[in-house]
């Protein structure tokens, strides 16, 4: 199953997905899922949760880094359970709140 | 309503000043999460799926204009624009960020507010009965005694460290709006033979896991015996309460495991080994506390209210919104009416900024500046003259708060659920806004009459589903949601618990459930019977053939 690391930022909690360059000493955080490093195997699945780990804990840039599965779908990358979706996306009862929302979020 | 004294200021802007440090550190890295996050649970700072989520005090449901509209301009300013009521009669904003809390904080601080023991195992924010003061044949006017346990229980060094969360609720009349039999700590003002008020202790009441009603360990408790009494309690919970299991550590599992009787014996004997350490209650000191409730100025009112009546009579949407969201004042002419956050298809609980200033508004222009928050997550205007009733009314339409549905079925209590808790499994808020949906038909809700829809997107049962005429419990079933529906629950005086009527349903099944559910009531009910009524006449099994198609 393919994977991604999320997080929520520190400073304001946002959910946040790492992107970095294989081999690469740290990565970089970013707003949509879409910009995501997406790894396909096992071992870079924990190269980039490393990463993660190490930007929680050395540099304190977000809480809470894990891996999630995610797949490739016709209208793009979705994490395959509903909980990430949910947080991937925002509120299923708000589409105007959260990453769904786009730039015209409230 | 109370106004803070000198030390009530002091505690609270010391706690703004620490807490910014706190952020401050932490923001530079020299906190670590795990050091810092008891810090900010302590500041009722959670973090949720998308955010991070404060959790607003406000004590036993009872705020004014001024504090609405700060809760207002925070929403406008440093959320996304709302804010969600809960049951606990708290305010919850869903977006802020850790770096701009402490700002929020020191708004809150201005017109005395905060978020202090909003989280963490100690004494939580007391709740109470929305109607206080208002209520016809009210004992005493509950928050006194709400406002005497905030007091005594703020920042309590015994009991900061509790085994587990403990929540307090007060009722001052004898038809419970405030599920106190499903509180750590249930008290009833009662009197006594005498005529003497006092309070019926009920101990060991809860939801979640573990579902418990109170016990009553003490049928009438002198009311200046009040704190000595529940520390008493607090003392053999904090004694006895166990801490190796998160999910036995609540005083419910205590008194389960104890035996009430076993329980109310050690209580009675802390008590009585108090002596001169027992916390008073001075005559002086309650009655202090007492005029910060004192009633507003009610004019002398006659009983009639000719142009609401004559309203009434033409307009049945205002009709509707008397018939249920008004309910009797105990002075002549005044009527308490109840703001229902329920519109149909809308998230239960949630208001935004705009509507929070119309309510302060309207609280200013017809209820002498009071409103307060109820556990069913609607508003209420406590003081309205009866012949204000209509344009009040029109207040509300243009605001979007005159639903007309207090206590009916589209009256539903949801927690947030998976749209927004990091704890909940399934959804609750489209649950809820699906069957408002299906019931969105005024007669049909009319013809059911009062109907409580309860729904938790987990066990932890933020949304009461165990004491729901229906309950709903959201779970995840191999990465589906799935919910489990019982019935027969009662949060009132009579409160009881929902038993499972079978096996679970998807997401799409639920509502058509619901449905069977409210049909079998009425083709079973006799006349004027309510669903608890029927549900309790005729038991589950109808309920059961109709719902999955066997006995």
């Amino acid at each position: 199953m393919d994977q991604v690391v999320i997080a929520n930022r520190l400073s304001d909690g946002v959910v946040v997905f790492l992107a970095a360059a294989p081999g690469s000493a740290r990565g970089e955080w970013m707003l949509r899922l879409e910009d995501a490093s997406v790894a396909r195997d096992d071992a870079r699945a924990q190269e980039i949760l490393a990463l993660g780990l190490a930007s929680a804990r050395d540099r304190n840039e977000v809480i809470d880094p894990y891996l999630i599965d995610v797949e490739q779908t016709p209208s793009g990358l979705r994490p395959t359970r509903y909980r990430e979706l949910i947080r991937a996306f925002g509120p299923t009862v708000r589409q105007d709140l959260g990453k769904q929302a786009g730039s015209g979020e409230v | 309503m109370y106004q803070y004294d000198e030390f009530d200021h002091a505690l609270v802007q010391d706690r703004v000043t620490q807490f910014r440090r706190q952020v401050e550190r932490r923001l530079a890295g020299e906190l670590t999460e795990d050091q810092f996050r008891p810090l900010r649970l302590m500041n009722g700072l959670y973090l949720q799926l998308h955010a991070y989520m404060l959790r607003v005090a406000i004590p036993y449901g009872t705020l004014d204009s001024r504090q609405m509209r700060k809760l207002a301009y925070i929403a406008r300013r440093y959320d996304k624009g709302y804010g969600h009521f809960t049951t606990r009669q708290n305010l919850q904003y869903n977006w802020p960020k850790l770096e701009e809390t402490p700002d929020i904080l020191a708004e809150l601080a201005e017109v005395e507010m905060h978020a202090i023991q909003t989280s963490g195992n100690c004494i939580r924010n007391v709740t109470s009965d929305q109607y206080a003061g208002a209520a016809e044949g009210e004992i005493e006017d509950p928050r006194i005694w709400c406002e005497i346990i905030r007091q005594w229980s703020t920042l309590h060094p015994e009991f900061s460290f509790l085994p587990r969360k403990f929540k307090i609720a007060v009722t001052g009349s004898e038809h419970d709006r405030a599920a106190v039999k499903v509180h750590d700590i249930g008290l009833i003002m009662r009197r006594d033979g005498s005529g003497q008020a006092g309070f019926e202790v009920i101990v060991g009441g809860g939801l979640g896991r573990t579902p418990f009603i109170g016990k009553t360990i003490r049928g009438f408790l002198p009311k200046e015996h009040l704190l000595s009494y529940l520390e008493a309690i607090l003392r053999v919970y904090n004694q006895l309460g166990r801490r190796d299991n998160k999910f036995k550590a609540r005083i419910k599992v205590t008194v389960h495991e104890t035996g009430a009787e076993e329980f109310t014996r050690l209580v009675d004997e802390e008590w009585a080994a108090m002596g001169d350490t027992a916390p008073k209650l001075p005559k002086q000191e309650v009655d202090r506390i007492a005029r910060y409730f004192e009633p507003p100025a009610f004019r002398a009112l006659p009983k009639a209210a000719p142009a609401s009546e004559a309203r009434a009579k033409s307009d049945p949407g205002f009709a509707a919104w008397v018939r249920h969201n008004v309910s009797p004042h105990k002075i002549s002419g005044y009527a308490i009416a109840n703001i229902s956050l329920k519109p149909v298809g809308k998230p239960p609980g949630d208001a935004t900024a705009e509507q929070m200033d119309a309510v302060a508004d309207l609280a200013d222009g017809f209820s002498f500046g009071e409103i307060r928050v109820t556990h069913a997550q609607n508003l209420v205007l406590p003081h309205v003259e009866r012949e204000s009733l209509p344009v009040l009314y029109d207040g509300l339409v243009a605001a979007g708060l005159a639903a007309s549905n207090i206590g009916l079925l589209s009256d539903i209590i949801a927690c947030p659920g998976l749209d927004y808790c990091a704890l909940a499994n399934a959804r609750s808020i489209p649950i809820a806004e699906r069957i408002t949906e299906r019931f969105a038909d005024r007669d049909r809700l009319e013809l059911i009459g009062e109907m409580q829809i309860k729904i938790s997107g987990c066990i932890n049962a933020c949304g009461h589903h165990h004491v729901g005429h229906i309950g709903i419990l959201g779970v995840d079933r191999k990465g589906e949601e799935h919910y489990q529906v019982q019935i027969g629950g009662s949060a009132t005086e009579d409160a009881a618990l929902g038993r499972i009527l079978g096996r679970g349903f998807s997401a799409d099944e639920v509502v058509d459930v619901v449905e069977k559910i409210v049909d079998t009531y009425l083709e079973r009910r006799t006349q004027g019977e309510s669903f608890i009524e029927t549900y309790r006449r005729i038991g589950q099994d109808p309920f059961k053939e109709r719902v999955y198609g066997t006995a």
